[in-house]
């Protein structure tokens, strides 16, 4: 089939003649000028654009409109791949906004984890309490949002189990976590119920270590590594939004993967 | 569709560099921040995840109409390996047999095929690093999520280097400029009978 946009007749190469001298006096030394002109005229439309704030505020639109579409992509049903026990990095990859020389450890005897908002049961719970849990175990990758990523092993109950546990609204928007190491997080209510959202506090078999969150972290195959607050202290479980560290700093909320 | 195209592939170019400097998949090689769109990794993110709309909308937009008024095949095809050769010999010797802009030489619609291929390529990697979990299927048909992650740097490239041949060639042709700003070549009867006018002239 002829497309119907195309010209019955073509033009005529005629109109080309005014350009056949400077093609044919074209030489290799006026190719390498042109490419380099053509580099300085990308440097002057380079991208050292600043973030203006009309834009900041318009990409910010978009990311919560995607953050929409991605809580309509994800399938609360969908299991993230797991590996073989044997893949397991051991130890973990360390990652946080500050350095490993910098992580301050937790108390486990003295902690307690608090939990608020619309639950029934509020009292504090000590790390025994969430042992007697039952536990689930889960070898998957984790990825984070600079791309690289590894396979851990994580076991502890399931952070369902622990909602159903506490009288939690499980028809409430989020479930927000507050750390030790002051990193707020929060999640929806349809991954905090995905049977791969754990409250980890245990990795490879073994107790979780000190830059890995110990005594409890937040551990979930289906969102990026940001969204895995660790060294617990709290978690409220509201209607209200309250986005997280990150977050605040302008990276999407969902960070469903 | 061809400029709202330029801008988007510029947009996801350098804002996927922005997000590529994070952890960068060639040990030492990096983009310096003056090629990067986004003043650091959380803007580059939210660039490339507004321009991918555009990027995905605009595109199967121009491949409807490119199936469906059989432009494609009008344009694209055939494409005979020994005029390829032949094109490439002339253009070496810089004769640029560009005379009816209207018909694409082998190179060239081997090219247009390449970067339609590589850009179907990117949005379909594209995905699969977005929501590795949900299309988990697709990360393993693909090798795994770091593989899929070097697939779509390479497709990136793939595009770069179109690019910088098609901006190239487009303007020593100046003449194509014109047309692509207008919205291709336009023939009304008056420049017809020129045309024979002119013909004749040669001729005598």
């Amino acid at each position: 089939m002829r497309s119907p946009f195309s010209p019955d007749v073509v033009p005529d190469t005629a109109i080309l003649d005014d350009h056949q001298p400077l093609i044919r006096s074209l030489e290799r030394r006026g190719l390498i000028r042109g490419s380099l002109s053509l580099g300085a005229l990308a440097l002057l439309t380079g991208c050292d654009v600043k973030r203006p704030e009309s834009v900041e505020s318009a990409l910010l639109a978009i990311s919560r409109l995607n953050d929409d579409v991605q809580a309509l992509l994800f399938n609360p049903n969908k299991l993230a791949p797991t590996y073989p026990a044997s893949m397991i990095l051991r130890p973990p990859k360390f990652n946080a906004y500050y350095d490993v020389m910098d992580v301050k450890p937790v108390n486990g005897t003295t902690w307690r984890l608090e939990v608020s908002g619309r639950v029934a049961d509020k009292r504090h719970w000590k790390l025994q309490d969430l042992r007697a849990l039952p536990q689930t175990s889960m070898v998957i990758q984790h990825i984070c949002v600079e791309g690289w990523s590894y396979i851990g092993g994580w076991s502890g109950p399931t952070l369902r189990i622990f909602l159903e546990h506490i009288g939690a609204d499980l028809r409430a928007k989020y479930v927000a976590f507050k750390t030790a190491d002051d990193y707020p997080s929060s999640i929806d209510m349809a991954t905090a119920l995905h049977p791969q959202t754990l409250l980890a506090i245990q990795y490879g078999g073994q107790t979780l270590a000190d830059p890995f969150g110990f005594p409890v972290r937040l551990r979930t195959a289906t969102k990026l590594g940001y969204k895995n607050p660790k060294w617990l202290t709290s978690i409220e479980v509201t209607n209200t939004y309250t986005g997280g560290y990150w977050e605040a700093k302008g990276f999407p909320w969902f960070a469903g993967i | 569709m061809h400029w709202i195209n330029a801008v988007v592939m510029l947009v996801m170019i350098t804002s996927g560099w922005g997000i590529y400097d994070d952890d960068v998949i060639i040990r030492g090689f990096y983009f310096s921040s003056f090629w990067r769109l986004g003043d650091w990794a959380a803007w580059s993110l939210n660039w490339h995840f507004a321009g991918m709309w555009f990027l995905v909308i605009n595109g199967l937009a121009y491949l409807t109409y490119g199936f469906v008024t059989g432009r494609f095949r009008e344009k694209l095809l055939p494409i005979r390996p020994a005029e390829v050769v032949q094109t490439v010999i002339d253009t070496l010797h810089f004769k640029f047999a560009h005379e009816d802009i209207t018909v694409y030489n082998a190179v060239q619609k081997l090219l247009y095929i390449i970067v339609i291929l590589a850009g179907i390529s990117q949005v379909v990697t594209g995905l699969a690093i977005w929501k590795p979990v949900q299309f988990s299927g697709l990360v393993s048909l693909l090798g795994g999520f770091q593989t899929v992650r070097v697939l779509h740097f390479a497709g990136m490239a793939v595009i770069v280097g179109f690019l910088i041949v098609h901006v190239a060639l487009a303007l020593l042709v100046p003449k194509t400029l014109w047309a692509m700003v207008a919205g291709g070549p336009r023939v009304t009867p008056n420049n017809q009978a020129q045309a024979h006018h002119s013909q004749k002239g040669h001729t005598a």
